[in-house]
């Protein structure tokens, strides 16, 4: 459980929106079960880099993608991509559960997916999953009702329940707390320091206080390029480069 | 001050117009029909026999074949529009989107009687020759495929329609489509949905509501269209379970059927019938409104 060895990397990766290049050659490691925060200003390719790793960059027609992204050492691109995502789940800036869809079924909605039928063992998951996700207390009541009917912040927890259970190993989350207001965001936040011991999770945050308070290691990108990335409390204490001691102190951004 | 008063009534007594020239419609069908109404009562609309020379007026053939013709029609054209709508957005190149909704879209401007003429000259002798003779040899134990093959008929009529309703269906199923965020979408293939998974789990389920109001509207044209369904249709009131048989619908009897209507009873039965049919589609298309309206209420994930 406590591996702390490199789950996810990419190396030399590129990635472009048609000609436009946004990422530019970034070689970056995860380690497992540790949550590592990318940090930038707005438009640097964090949302980018995070959609390369799940393949969803691609599915954008324009893009495309060059370099090397790994999974436990094998190349994700040498994957069934559909497979790729069920082990790499991703959590949105905001948050997206499905409309027509009640609560429990917005949580098994993945497994339905994957053919489970067993209403018993669905409801089953789906319990354990909105406790995971810290929204078992305030939903249990009304698991047949829409998930639409919840506030932005249950949304968002919904959102990770459904995420968590199809089982994944990695947790992309891009913004999670960015539409939420600060109580929604500290219980994100306490969430991601609970799930942490059993996924690897990489938080996206345009928000530095966050990153310093919920993450083992912080990434700053700027312009495309990785310009740091290493243990957060060094990041934030004594930064190597300039241009994240700028960014850090608010220099810019 | 007074240039702007003047605009505004004046487009107010245009549109004043439509108010007075829908009332007017309805009032005169109301009058005319009132003989056939006060004569039949409520029997009008349930009696099967429709023959003027006896003087017996039942309007149930023609609501049978105007109900039975538009659902055969929605039943083809269906799965064809909402199919050709998630091509266009979900899975067509950018490039090719432009000229194929131009396409679809040119085949609703086709004037109704080309396409009955297509009816009768393509259609129908195919049908007749082709089609007919195999479902009645193969699956002429089913009522529904009985008889000998006319090639005009309840099944030629369906078909026509199907064609004719077919772009409406299409490109209001793409608007709907086009309206499902594409968060909705990113949040299935997250999932490890397949395209067809998330199409069938995120978008369809988003849009449905818009997606039952494309059918209630193809379904209120295909109610009321005449000319090319009175081209292939046979015009015979006569109610069979048979598709290949003749028939008739509201619109072609009374298209069909008002020049030679002698008779104060004839006619107005023949009003009658009218006031029937456009309170289905008038009905039909107020659903169909409301359908596609419910759409921009979803609850929206905040
Ligand atoms: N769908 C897209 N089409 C074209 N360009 C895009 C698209 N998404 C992002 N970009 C561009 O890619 C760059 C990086 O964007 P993004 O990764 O979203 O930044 P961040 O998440 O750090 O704000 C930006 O310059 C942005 O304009
Ligand atoms: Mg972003």
């Amino acid at each position: 459980m406590d591996d702390h060895g490199q789950k996810l990397s990419t190396q030399h990766l590129q990635a472009w929106f048609g000609a436009h290049l946004a990422l530019k050659e970034v070689s970056i490691d995860i380690p497992g079960n540790r949550v590592t925060a990318i940090i930038g200003p707005s438009g640097c390719g964090k949302s980018t880099l995070i959609r390369c790793m799940n393949r969803m960059h691609e599915t954008i027609p324009s893009a495309r993608a060059a370099g090397a992204v790994l999974l436990d050492g094998r190349s994700i691109y040498q994957q069934d991509p559909v497979q790729l995502r069920r082990q790499v789940g991703m959590i949105f800036q905001k948050p997206n559960p499905f409309p027509t869809m009640s609560i429990i079924d917005n949580v098994t909605a993945g497994l339905r997916l994957n053919g489970l039928r067993d209403r018993r063992r669905l409801e089953e998951i789906a319990a354990q999953c909105l406790q995971k996700a810290a929204l078992w207390e305030e939903v249990k009541d009304k698991l047949r009702y829409p998930g639409a009917g919840l506030s932005g912040g249950q949304q968002q927890r919904l959102c990770i329940a459904r995420a968590l259970a199809v089982n994944p190993e990695v947790l992309l989350m891009d913004e999670p707390c960015s539409a939420l207001d600060p109580i929604s965001t500290s219980k994100i936040e306490e969430l991601i320091h609970e799930l942490r011991a059993h996924y690897t999770i990489v938080l996206v945050t345009h928000n530095m206080q966050q990153a310093a308070r919920a993450s083992d290691q912080t990434a700053f990108m700027y312009m495309g390029r990785l310009v740091e990335c290493g243990e957060t409390r060094q990041v934030f204490t004594t930064p190597k480069a300039q241009q994240t001691e700028d960014y850090i102190t608010g220099r810019f951004g | 001050m007074s240039a702007d008063r003047i605009l505004k009534w004046v487009t107010a007594s245009f549109a004043m117009i439509v108010v007075v020239l829908l009332c007017g419609i309805g009032i005169m069908l109301l009058v005319k029909s009132w003989p056939a109404i006060h004569t039949f009562t409520w029997h009008f609309p349930l009696t099967r026999l429709w023959d003027p020379v006896q003087g017996a007026f039942g309007a149930l053939p023609f609501i049978y074949g105007t109900v039975v013709s538009s659902l055969l029609a929605l039943m083809m054209a269906l799965p064809l529009g909402l199919g050709i709508a998630i091509f266009l957005v979900e899975l067509c190149p950018d490039r090719l989107k432009g000229t194929i909704a131009f396409l679809v879209e040119l085949l609703a401007a086709i004037p109704s009687v080309i396409y009955g003429l297509w009816g009768i000259f393509f259609l129908v002798p195919w049908l007749r020759e082709t089609i007919e003779p195999w479902c009645i040899e193969h699956l002429g134990v089913v009522p529904l495929f009985e008889g000998p093959p006319y090639g005009i008929g309840m099944c030629a009529a369906g078909l026509v329609l199907a064609i004719m309703i077919l772009p409406i269906i299409a490109s209001i199923s793409r608007d709907v489509l086009e309206t499902v965020p594409n968060d909705q979408r990113e949040a299935a293939l997250a999932l490890g949905a397949t395209r067809w998974e998330m199409i069938r789990t995120a978008v369809l389920p988003y849009g449905r509501s818009g997606l039952f109001g494309a059918c209630f509207l193809g379904l209120g044209r295909a109610l009321g269209e005449t000319m090319a369904v009175t081209m292939v249709i046979g015009n015979r009131p006569e109610i069979s379970t048979s598709l290949f048989h003749p028939a008739a619908t509201m619109a072609s009897v009374v298209a069909n059927e008002f020049t030679e209507a002698t008779g104060e009873l004839y006619l107005s039965a023949l009003f009658g019938i009218g006031l029937v049919l456009l309170s289905i589609t008038f009905l039909v298309n107020l659903g169909a409104r409301w359908l596609v309206l419910s759409i921009g209420r979803l609850p929206q994930g905040t």
